[in-house]
């Protein structure tokens, strides 16, 4: 996987995991699929311990100031890492995307916020664009369908590459969904602060899930895809909810998100 | 027309409950979407096409006071008349001044967005003077009593079956038993009663999509033709449009043409594209005996020079809109004035003030799906960020808000706290919710599990099983 230089076979990259907040707290199997498919794919891993979250809820409130704190305290942490990933096209374009434009004005924090995202990628798109992965060694026994997260979609570019991997998982059927890439209506605190749009928009998503035929859904932001499952679930449906990752990591055996541990 | 953004909460929950306009808002999910990707699809310099006119625009506001000089200088020598109005009521005198000194008492109107936006109907009517919208749409929410709920459809929240409800209320002097069904007699019927008034108008008003500089020039753009008869047939022709329309040269709007209708409804062009350089001369067939450009400022100039200024880029193509969750779950009118949408939630704040419109920037799941198809690359999502950030400044969002974003980033700030407090709570809700995995009710989290349940967590962070992890690995390797 790695190339060899004139000087020897090349190092092993070391990887900085920025895990997520809602990895950390409500699905470490995440987490743990992520390094597993890191450490397959021949990086070192490794966790600091100085992260918490990416700052978003700060940034998309208008709380630039908190949102700056946490940016300096993210790019601290992990800036030093060959490379910074994380399970989140959300979480992962707010790192490679918004922390540059968040020191704008600021002749020396800019720089080394630019240099920081410069390194700075989603974990599937990782895999398949940087280190030239086309397969994964792993099993799963059914259909998915696949939600197309907005901030990965659009401002990463996250379309082929997941499909790709899931295409090389044995066993595995791909059924497409209709619209999968539009909204699911999470949107971090909008989901809350405005529950009734937020509900209208995740209704019709479930819709198209369903209709999908698929067992299983999966996506690569653990916020959608706890408002796709706890709508499924409230809608009284059947269909498993995972982290792309945890497929891909052949993982997928865990309890489903909101779902209770079987026996 | 009276500001209704401040109950935009309200104003949302009732058009979810409205099971006619969610039937009528399922049609823009299904009417635009496909025909602009397929319009852009089809032509390979689409998205080279995207960043000129994006260039064009910028170079404009660059020097939109230059390109706006010339532009008078030329609407003067073709003899039409310039007035500057720098606020909705000056535009509206002016307008109304107009009219009076012709003696108008009718007065046609192709679709403008300006004159919804300076309340010019409700105005004439206050002094007597009547006015005709002759665009479909406008026709219909004119009989209606309502306003534009999409820039480019404004009638896009009825049904076939409320319009021809409203034909046979209004038209009473057709036949009673007259077959309604198909839209086409719809449109059949409006064209037959709005051709009578044509020939009624003394004045007719038009907005304008694009001025040009180069020659002074007025450019519609329409799909029923209803423009050219309301500009041509009376006595005077009145333009009203806002400064930022203006484009340097024929050359530069011929390249945003392309971008224009296929963003909008797919078209390659619309149907009608109508340029109008000053009044009829001697030689000319027909035309208004009087041209008059109303140049609307209302809040654009404070624009300029902000981080707001890129929103005068904004042709009003309406794509913006077609492509939002949020206004297909709505609809235009639960934004609670003239402009919905994404390109609404920058430009209401601009215009009446963030304290009055301050939901439609935060009511955005910033999925970015409007900034990926604005033909002119406009970046909604960061200008709606901006307008919370100025919230934020001015302590304009709820207490229960800002304590909640305060405590969190407190901890979010402090990571070995933040790790000790998050691992006792996890552990805790993760033994609470193991039986079902899922909560459909918890304190505080009512927003949420209204709709929705709430995904237990697993127990244990990740940060504490890496931890231990770790410190296995040391263990074994010692």
């Amino acid at each position: 996987m790695t190339e060899a230089s004139p000087s020897g076979p090349a190092k092993a990259p070391r990887v900085g995991l920025f895990v997520t907040c809602l990895v950390d707290l409500f699905r470490p199997n995440v987490g743990f699929a992520a390094v597993k498919l890191l450490e397959d794919a021949g990086c070192v891993v490794e966790v600091p311990q100085a992260q918490t979250c990416c700052g978003q809820p700060a940034f998309n409130s208008g709380d630039r100031k908190d949102a700056r704190d946490i940016a300096e305290q993210t790019i601290r942490a992990l800036e030093n890492y060959d490379y910074v990933v994380a399970p989140s096209g959300s979480c992962a374009g707010m790192l490679k995307k918004h922390y540059p434009e968040l020191f704008e004005d600021d002749p020396v924090w800019h720089g080394r916020a630019e240099r920081f995202s410069a390194k700075v990628f989603e974990l599937v798109s990782f895999l398949a664009d940087v280190l030239g992965v086309t397969s994964v060694e792993a099993s799963f026994n059914g259909s998915v369908t696949y939600h197309d997260s907005c901030s990965g979609l659009r401002e990463l570019g996250i379309k082929g590459q997941p499909r790709k991997l899931l295409k090389s998982v044995q066993g595995l059927e791909l059924k497409e969904m209709k619209d999968p890439d539009v909204c699911c209506g999470f949107g971090g605190t909008f989901c809350v602060k405005y529950p009734d749009i937020s509900n209208k928009i995740v209704s019709e998503k479930t819709r198209a899930i369903r209709d999908a035929g698929a067992g299983t859904l999966l996506a690569g932001d653990l916020g959608c895809l706890m408002n796709m499952a706890g709508k499924l679930k409230r809608e009284g449906s059947a269909i498993e909810v995972r982290h792309v990752a945890e497929v891909l990591a052949g993982m997928g055996d865990q309890p489903a998100i909101g779902e209770k541990a079987k026996g | 027309m009276q500001i209704t953004s401040p109950t935009f909460k309200d104003n949302a929950a009732k058009a979810l409950a409205d099971a006619q306009l969610q039937k009528a808002l399922g049609n823009v999910r299904a009417g635009f979407i496909d025909k602009r990707q397929k319009a852009a699809d089809a032509l390979p310099e689409f998205e080279a096409l995207r960043d000129a006119a994006r260039d064009i625009k910028n170079h404009t506001l660059a020097h939109l006071d230059l390109y706006l000089e010339t532009y008078a200088e030329k609407v003067e020598a073709a003899g039409g008349q310039v007035h500057w109005a720098e606020t909705a009521e000056d535009a509206r005198n002016r307008i109304l001044e107009i009219c009076r000194r012709l003696g108008a008492k009718t007065v046609t109107k192709g679709k403008s967005m300006i004159t919804e936006e300076i309340g010019l109907n409700a105005f004439f009517e206050e002094h007597g003077v009547t006015p005709v919208e002759t665009d479909l749409g406008e026709y219909i929410i004119q009989l209606r009593g309502e306003h534009p709920s999409h820039i480019i459809a404004p009638a896009v929240h009825l049904n076939k079956e409320q319009v021809e409800e409203d034909f046979r209320r209004v038209h009473t002097h057709l036949d009673p038993s007259r077959n309604l069904d198909e839209p086409t007699s719809l449109l059949g019927e409006a064209r037959a009663v709005l051709r009578e008034k044509y020939f009624q108008a003394d004045v007719g008003i038009t907005g304008a999509n694009f001025l040009v500089a180069e020659t002074g020039t007025s450019i519609i753009v329409t799909n029923e033709g209803n423009g050219d008869l309301t500009q041509t047939l009376p006595k005077a022709h009145i333009v009203v449009a806002s400064i930022e329309k203006i484009v340097p040269t024929l050359e530069d709007v011929s390249q945003i043409l392309r971008v224009l209708a296929r963003s909008a409804t797919g078209q390659d062009m619309s149907v009608y594209t109508t340029f109008s350089t000053g009044p009829r001369r001697d030689e000319d067939p027909d035309g208004p005996g009087e041209y008059h450009v109303i140049l609307l400022d209302n809040g654009r100039s404070a624009m300029l020079g902000t981080e707001y200024q890129e929103m005068l880029r904004c042709i009003r193509c309406g794509a913006c809109m077609n492509h939002c969750p949020v206004y297909h779950a709505v609809g235009g009118h639960a934004y609670g004035w003239v402009y919905p949408g994404p390109m609404g939630a920058v430009l209401t704040p601009s215009l009446v003030g963030v304290d009055k419109a301050g939901h439609l920037p935060n009511a955005s799941t910033f999925c970015g799906r409007c900034e990926s198809v604005c033909p002119m690359r406009i970046p909604l999502p960061k200008m709606m960020r901006h307008w919370r950030e100025r919230e934020f400044e001015r302590n304009l969002n709820s207490a229960v808000a800002r304590y909640g974003l305060g405590l969190w980033a407190f901890f979010a700030k402090r990571p070995a706290l933040y790790q000790f407090a998050t691992g006792t709570a996890m552990r805790l809700l993760g033994a609470i919710g193991k039986g079902k995995g899922r909560f459909a009710a918890l304190p505080l989290a009512g927003g949420w599990t209204r709709h929705r349940d709430l995904p237990a967590p697993e127990g244990k962070t990740f940060q504490s099983q890496w931890a231990e992890r770790q410190k296995k690995m040391k263990a074994k390797a010692a």
